[in-house]
This record gives structure tokens, C-alpha cells and sequence, in this order.
């Protein structure tokens, strides 16, 4: 569904500035006239860029890199939104003839403690890696897997898997929730693996270890606000909380009878 | 003057030669692997595979992308698949098949004992996957689920949705973490290399630039990976990532690496139409597609009426018509040249005519609307997105865009490029695909490269390093360390009167138009002419602000143009050099009356690699000739 209005559109721009880490940040207006509305959201950005480097102005940093949904690096809060008004899109993805003709569109940076600001909207999402060292994997060394086919999984468990490893890491979830919690995407990695035979080794001490490296990278807890699902790219369902306040329930009673 | 390159294949039957060599090979013992330091650059399939592995095997790794992730490399955007000769549909598949239908698809210009050991290998690497928890797709009864792809007759594609190359990288980028942790691996996120630092000969360590504090440093090892990808942004518009660049592999040029067959580029048939030149890139809808979808347009031509108006004997199923035994599946370089000559012809859809249809009426009518969906949905759904049309009610509207570069740095058989100490793995080389790529064949050549021969043939050149290490404070790296501070500085200072991007477009748009889809002699020298002046009118007029002390985004994009306005010209001499039509280089001039390729076997049987002549002089050509043993060189067929 699209918004009604002319072909090129006018808009007004509110955009967090802050030149690099330590620096007070703050909000810049800009005009953005004449967006075509086949743009995508940061085409129209690439646009305004332009004409800010045409009077010598510092471009606005923002990530960005497959421009199709699917690799992660794009962010923005985009009026209040973490990727902006549209379910299921990332902002590389939204497209301008969503928004309507005239209207001001504020702009910042996806913010938590645990992602720091590194310049204008650009911020540090290494924390998610740094949980995904401690166990985001199976171990399976190089060389030594058995035939593929000997390990059949049941479709209706391989589809799942594949729902919680669909999470493309772009810390929406985190944006959108008043904790600034990362349960989602810990949930979809910890379930990814929990739900198949692969995952079972390693299954108990990889939920404490993720968790602990969670809680210990200044993200906050789950309070049930469900505003993650609300804006994830990849529609990752938070029935995955569940799963994972399973797993750790299921690993703490595993590892206290031991 | 022209020298022959040896490509070290080893002797034997092609299915022993492998094998052979493995034995043959040099081994690390496990004490000393611990001494090697091994730099890798890249952190896609090739790269994070190789670094998960060689950490795994005791090696100490640095491993650098330009990402914030490690996760994000360009990999993860490969939709429909990766093969395999697993044979698991009993649909006669075999090594041999799968070797045979590569060359066949690469136009007979692949080295056959790369590919032989590709398809060896190719299995493997589908049981490792499974082994990681990559979650493919399967059948009710639980086994691992297959599709057909074009190029090929049997089934043999392995696919998780529509996201097979997310899935894959998680694999890998997972046994990277863990080596990471283990303090084996040690990752530098936001880190681009800049250039590469060769010590007697040898490649020993690069120089980087931090991304976000703008630190230029080195790093010296005992020998350097590259796996920084493709140069299909050389167009501007592809379906590459925005990031993607040639600077890796074209420094690795100018410092004496053989750059093989720049021209071998490969238009994909399947991508959405160009909308308007703010356009920052194009997006691909899987060739997975072709296997319900069905391509036409109409025969009339500046046929204006919506698809749904246009009668069934009025349109032109010109796939299925052309090539009947392929039909909507055949090979992407065949595919891109119909639409082109549909769309020449004047009988091209949409505003621009620039486009075809890919029509799943028929195969709606046929599975119900349910199964397009299991099947294909997050593709309807990224198509919807963009275009603002619905696929499930009208036919989707493709074009072929610049998607994938078969050309890459010159490797031997053990992935080590003329230059001693340099590997070379994934799209940054030139080895399996020949003039043309099939589909899903990218993954499974990045993962072979990474986890199975770079493994197996690193160590024949360790093992003539031990007690040859070099420091990062000898003068080669100060040396390149200045001349990195130097570009910048230039970069830096120009403060002309135009973007980074508008000189971009323009390289983009000449070199869709002179050394696009379809290339003749009058047109590369046109370029060739073009390609200097315009890379004289950006060191002149660019405009890069900001300092280098900073994230600088226009800095970053500034030092990429400026390498892709140098390679521009040297993918243009090798096109004109290679007076032949194959694969995806297609030169007007050699064709048939119907508009076939016409490949010259007596004369371009070989592999064109290019060395860097100091001093700005034309590139020197250096010739690897193709022997066939195996695969009977013939004109190729889908008809």
C-alpha cells in the first residue's frame, strides 16, 4: 500500500548529527525535494547526500551495504520506528511512495547502551557478534561430517529452524525495546541450533554462555513488550523467547542435577 | 611479449589428480603451524571458511572485512542454492556430470583439473554444512531436498529458501566465532586494505586503514589470502552489495599479480528493471524462478497492452523456443543475449522497454498458489517491495544485470597466484567458471576454496618459509604505509566540484554501454579512449570532505572509484584482445546469423593474464593455454 500524492515528492528532514563517538550529538534540519517515489529510503538519502557535498557540507553517515534486505547492516529509526513505518522491511527496502508528500521525517540512529554511536546514525553492533563467540555455532570440525542424509530431520522441524535462522543481526529488536534488550535475536540463534539433532551436543552451555554474554554487554531483559516482533525484518516470531526461557530453565535444572 | 604460465596440475587421470596431490603435498607439523601467521582479507564463504579451517588446523589468522560483521559479506545475498554431485534424486547426476555440465557451461574457458576437483569436492562440503546445522530445505520424509538450476538436466541444487547464501555464511561465520574465541582467529571488523606489501618477491603482509578512526597500519604474515570478491561495480549498477570493490585484488595487481580474464563478466537474466538513474543498485531475482517461472514478450513489437491483454498466440515463449531442451532453463549468459535481442528488436515491457516477463500463470494454474508461495515467496514479496507490483497477479518484470565476474586474479592449482605467497580464493580468482557461471556454483567454489584445497595446498608454500618471517617496521611497509597516507591525502585535497558517485555513474554507464551485454572493437577503443579522461577530469574535480582522522564514507567510496577507473580499462584491453565470442564476453563481430556465440578455439583456448607494467604503460600479456582431456571442446548446445 502506497501513499497517494504526486510521482516526486517534497519532504523535510530531521537528522541526528554527531561527528564521532565522544561528540554531542544533535538534530539538523534538511529539505529533500523532488524524491521520485520508486526511491528507496536511503536512495533518497544517496540524494540528499549529494547536494549536501555540492555545498561542501559533510554528507550524513549511515550503514548500508547489500541493499536488499538480507545482509543486516542498515539500521535508522525512522519516525520513532526502528527501519521505519512498514512490517517486515528493512530500510534499505522501504520505498519513498510509503510516505507522503510534505511530510517531515525524523531520523536517528538505532539506540542502546550496548550499541554506542560511532558517527551521525552509524552505530557499534559488535556486541551481537561478541555473543555469537561464545556459542552461535556447532562444532563440526572441517572434513569429518558423516553423509549428509544420515542425519533425516522431520520438515516441520527443519522449517523452524530455519524461521529462527532466517534473523539477519541488524539489532532492530534491541532499537525497539524500552530495555534495550536483545532476546530476540539471542532466541532465534540459541532455538536455530536447539531445534536440531546437530544442536544437541553442545545445547546446554551454549544458552547459559549466550545469555551470560548478553546480560554482561549492558543489553537489557525481556518484559514482554513484543515491540521486537513488531519490527523485525525477518519476522522473527517471539514465541522463540519462550523457547529460549525454556532452554534456559531446561539448562539450569540440567546442570544443578549434575 | 607473451610468456606461457605453468599452472602446476598435477599428472595422473584426471580423477586420481586430486588425490595424488594431497599425498603429494607438503604437511605443517602441529608444532610448527602455531609459528604461521596467515593474513586473509574477506570474510564471505571463501574467506570465513578458509579462516574457520586453517585457525582450526593451528595456524594463527587475521581475518579482515570492511563490514561491521564478519556475517554481512556479500555471500549472504545468493538466493537460490549451491550444487553438489550427491546424486541424492537417483536422477543420474555423477562427479563427472557435474564437472562436465561446468565446463560446458563456462564455454570450454575453465581449467578442467580445477573443476574436476570442484565437483570431487562438492559433496563434502553439502555433509559439512548439514554437520554446522545449516537448515536446508527437505522433504516430508525428512531428507535433504533438491531443485534444478540452469545448465543443468538433473536436480542437484541444495537450497535453504530463498536465503541459501545467509544460511551458508552462518555456517561458516559460526566456526569463525568460535575460532575466534579461542583466540585462534583474530577479527578486524571495519578494516579495509588498502594495499599489499611484497618483500623479496614474496607477498608478506598489507597495509589498512581502520574505518572508523581512520588509523593506517600493517600487518606482516607468512603469506596473504585474498577473498575480497568481484569487480561487477566496475558498472556501477549490479547486484552487488554497495560496499563490493576491486581495490584488494587490483593493488594486488600493481604489485605483480597476474590479473586473469577481466572480461569474463556475467549478466544475470533475472533482475528487476531500472527504474531512473538515482537507482544506487539492482536487485536480482533468483534464476531458481526459471524452474516455474515462464519468460516472454510480445512478438509484436512497442506492444503497449498490459500482459494480462495480450492473447496467448501473440506472445513469444522465446526460451522455450529457441533452446527446446532447455527451454526457461538455459544458461544465464544465453538468457541475458535473448532478452537483449528482444528488447533490440523493439518488442521489450515496461516504461523504459527495457525488460521481459517471467510469467507464473502456468505454473499457478498447475501447483495452486500455495506451493508459488512455500516455494518462492520471499522473492514475490522482495519484487512487490520495489516494484509495487504483485507477482502472484501479474507476470514479474526482469532485466539482465551485471551480477557476477568470472574473471579474477591468476591462480595455480594450489590457489597461489604468480606472485609467490599470495592465495587467491573465491570470485577474487579466476579458476572454475570459465567465460560463464552457472548458477549455484558460486557457493559451492567459495566453500571448496576455504575448506577443503586451501587446507590441503597452503602448506606447500609454508613449508619454504620457516625461519622467514618479516616485520612490519621493514621499509616495504613504511614504504606502502606512505603511499596509502599519500592517496589520501590527494584524495583529500582536490575539493573539486563533483561527487564520488557522479563519477562513478559515468564509468558505469560507458562501461554498460561500450563493454556491457554485447562488446565490438569500435566500441572498447571508444572506451579506452573515454576511461583515461575521465579518471583525469576525478583526480582533478572529485570532491572528498571530511579527514581521514574519521568514519569518512565519501573517503572510502572515493578510494574504490579510483581503482575502478584504472581496472575499467584493463577489462577493456582484454576484450578487445579476445577477438572470439564466449560465454559471457560477447564480441558482435563473431557470431551467427541467428546470433550465436562464435567461439575461436584455435586462437583463445588459453587464459588471458595481465601483468601491471610500471609507469603506466599497456598491460603485458601473459597466456596459460587450456588443454581438454576429458571434456570434448564443441560448439556448445541448449537447443
Amino acid at each position: 500500500m502506497s501513499a497517494p500524492g504526486p510521482s516526486k515528492r517534497n519532504y523535510k528532514l530531521r537528522v541526528w548529527r554527531q561527528k564521532d563517538a565522544g561528540a554531542t550529538g544533535g538534530f539538523v534540519n534538511y529539505d529533500a525535494p523532488a524524491i521520485p517515489t520508486d526511491a528507496s529510503f536511503l536512495e533518497m538519502l544517496d540524494i540528499v547526500n549529494e547536494t549536501l557535498i555540492a555545498r561542501n557540507e559533510e554528507p550524513i553517515a549511515f550503514d548500508h551495504d547489500c541493499r536488499e534486505g538480507i545482509c543486516g547492516m542498515c539500521s535508522l529509526v525512522i519516525n520513532g520506528t526502528p527501519h521505519g513505518p512498514n512490517r517486515a522491511t528493512t530500510t534499505c527496502q522501504l520505498y519513498m511512495r510509503h510516505f507522503p508528500d510534505g511530510q517531515t521525517i525524523v531520523i536517528e540512529p538505532f539506540r542502546a547502551r550496548a550499541f554506542p554511536v560511532i558517527r551521525d546514525l552509524i552505530v557499534n553492533r559488535g556486541a551481537l557478534d561478541r555473543i555469537q563467540q561464545v556459542g552461535g555455532f556447532v562444532t563440526a570440525r572441517t572434513g569429518s561430517a558423516q553423509d549428509a542424509n544420515n542425519i533425516p530431520i522431520a520438515k516441520p522441524d527443519a522449517d523452524r529452524a530455519m524461521d529462527a535462522a532466517a534473523c539477519i543481526q541488524c539489532g532492530a529488536c534491541v532499537a525497539a525495546c524500552p530495555n534495550a534488550s536483545a532476546m530476540l535475536f539471542l532466541a532465534a540463534r540459541v532455538s536455530h541450533f536447539a531445534l536440531l539433532p546437530q544442536g544437541q551436543p553442545e545445547r546446554t552451555q551454549r544458552v547459559l554462555d549466550m545469555l551470560a554474554k548478553h546480560d554482561e554487554e549492558g543489553f537489557g531483559n525481556c518484559r514482554n513488550h513484543y515491540e521486537c516482533e513488531a519490527v523485525c525484518p525477518a519476522e522473527i516470531s517471539v514465541l522463540f523467547i519462550t523457547k529460549l526461557n525454556r532452554e534456559y530453565l531446561r539448562a539450569e535444572v540440567k546442570k544443578a542435577v549434575e | 611479449m607473451t610468456g606461457i604460465l605453468d599452472a602446476h596440475i598435477p599428472g595422473g587421470p584426471m580423477e586420481k589428480k586430486w588425490d595424488l596431490h594431497k599425498f603429494e603435498s607438503k604437511l605443517i607439523n602441529p608444532a610448527n603451524k602455531r609459528k604461521f601467521e596467515i593474513i586473509i582479507v574477506g570474510s564471505g564463504l571463501a574467506g570465513a571458511s578458509a579462516a574457520a579451517t586453517l585457525a582450526e588446523l593451528g595456524f594463527r589468522v587475521k581475518c579482515f572485512c570492511y563490514q561491521d560483521s564478519p556475517r554481512r559479506a556479500h555471500s549472504i545475498a545468493a538466493q537460490g542454492g549451491i550444487n553438489a554431485a550427491k546424486n541424492y534424486q537417483n536422477d543420474g547426476d555423477s562427479v563427472f556430470r557435474l564437472f562436465y555440465d561446468t565446463v560446458k557451461g563456462g564455454d570450454f574457458r575453465s581449467r578442467e583439473a580445477n573443476v574436476y576437483r570442484l565437483a570431487q569436492v562438492s559433496a563434502a562440503i553439502i555433509d559439512q554444512c548439514v554437520a554446522q546445522g545449516v537448515p536446508f530445505a527437505r522433504e516430508y520424509g525428512g531428507l535433504l531436498a533438491n531443485r534444478s538450476f540452469g545448465g543443468a538436466q538433473v536436480s542437484r541444487t541444495f537450497y535453504a529458501r530463498g536465503q541459501t547464501g545467509q544460511q551458508l555464511l552462518l555456517g561458516a561465520y559460526g566456526a569463525l566465532c568460535k575460532q575466534i574465541e579461542a583466540r585462534n582467529v583474530q577479527m578486524f571488523p571495519r578494516t579495509e586494505m588498502l594495499d599489499l606489501v611484497v618483500v623479496d618477491g614474496h607477498a608478506k603482509g598489507i597495509v589498512v586503514r581502520d574505518m572508523v578512526s581512520g588509523k593506517i597500519s600493517s600487518h606482516a604474515g607468512d603469506t596473504v589470502v585474498l577473498a575480497t570478491g568481484g569487480y561487477g561495480n566496475v558498472f556501477y549498477l549490479s547486484t552487488n552489495a554497495k560496499g563490493c570493490n576491486v581495490t584488494a585484488t587490483y593493488r594486488a595487481y600493481r604489485k605483480g599479480a597476474f590479473f586473469a580474464n577481466p572480461c569474463y563478466t556475467q549478466i544475470h537474466p533475472t533482475c528487476i528493471p531500472v527504474t531512473g538513474e538515482y537507482q544506487s543498485k539492482l536487485t536480482l531475482m533468483s534464476e531458481s524462478l526459471r524452474n516455474d517461472g515462464r519468460v516472454w514478450a510480445p512478438k509484436k513489437q512497442h506492444d503497449k497492452r498490459p500482459p494480462g491483454q495480450i492473447p496467448e498466440d501473440e506472445r513469444d515463449y522465446y526460451l522455450e523456443r529457441k533452446y527446446p531442451s532447455f527451454g526457461n532453463l538455459a544458461p544465464r549468459d544465453i538468457s541475458s543475449r535473448a532478452a537483449k535481442q528482444v528488447c533490440d528488436e523493439g518488442r521489450g515491457v515496461g516504461d523504459t522497454g527495457l525488460g521481459v516477463y517471467l510469467d507464473f500463470a502456468d505454473a499457478i494454474t498447475r501447483l495452486g498458489v500455495e506451493t508459488i508461495r512455500e516455494r518462492y515467496g520471499n522473492l514475490f514479496d522482495m519484487y512487490e517491495k520495489i516494484t509495487n507490483e504483485d507477482a502472484y497477479k501479474l507476470p514479474m518484470r526482469i532485466f539482465p544485470a551485471v551480477h557476477y565476474t568470472m574473471g579474477g586474479l591468476w591462480v595455480d592449482y594450489n590457489l597461489m597466484s604468480n606472485l609467490p605467497g599470495l592465495h587467491v580464493l573465491g570470485e577474487a580468482n579466476f579458476s572454475d567458471h570459465g567465460a560463464n557461471r552457472l548458477g549455484a556454483s558460486a557457493l559451492m567454489q567459495g566453500l571448496a576454496d576455504g575448506y577443503f584445497v586451501l587446507p590441503a595446498t597452503i602448506g606447500n608454500y609454508l613449508a619454504t618459509q620457516a625461519g622467514k618471517k618479516v616485520k612490519p617496521d621493514a621499509p616495504e611497509f613504511k614504504q606502502a604505509e606512505e603511499d596509502v597516507h599519500n592517496r589520501t591525502r590527494r584524495l583529500l585535497g582536490i575539493r573539486g566540484k563533483k561527487t564520488v558517485d557522479h563519477f562513478h555513474r559515468e564509468l558505469g554507464i560507458l562501461m554498460w554501454e561500450k563493454a556491457g551485454m554485447a562488446r565490438n572493437e569500435t566500441g572498447l577503443r571508444e572506451a579506452l579512449k573515454r576511461i583515461p579522461q575521465l579518471r583525469e577530469e576525478f583526480w582533478e574535480n572529485v570532491n572528498v570532505l571530511g579527514e581521514n582522522e574519521n568514519l569518512n564514507q565519501s573517503l572510502e567510496k572515493a578510494g574504490r572509484v579510483a581503482d575502478f577507473l584504472n581496472f575499467a580499462e584493463l577489462l577493456c584491453y582484454d576484450a578487445l584482445n579476445r577477438r572470439e565470442s564466449c560465454g559471457g564476453h560477447f564480441r558482435e563481430e563473431f557470431q551467427t546469423p541467428d546470433g550465436e556465440a562464435v567461439r575461436n578455439d584455435e586462437e583463445f583456448a588459453n587464459v588471458s593474464a595481465w601483468e601491471c607494467v610500471p609507469n603506466g604503460g599497456p598491460p603485458q600479456l601473459h597466456k596459460e593455454p587450456l588443454e581438454f582431456e576429458c571434456c570434448h571442446l564443441a560448439t556448445r548446445s541448449y537447443k
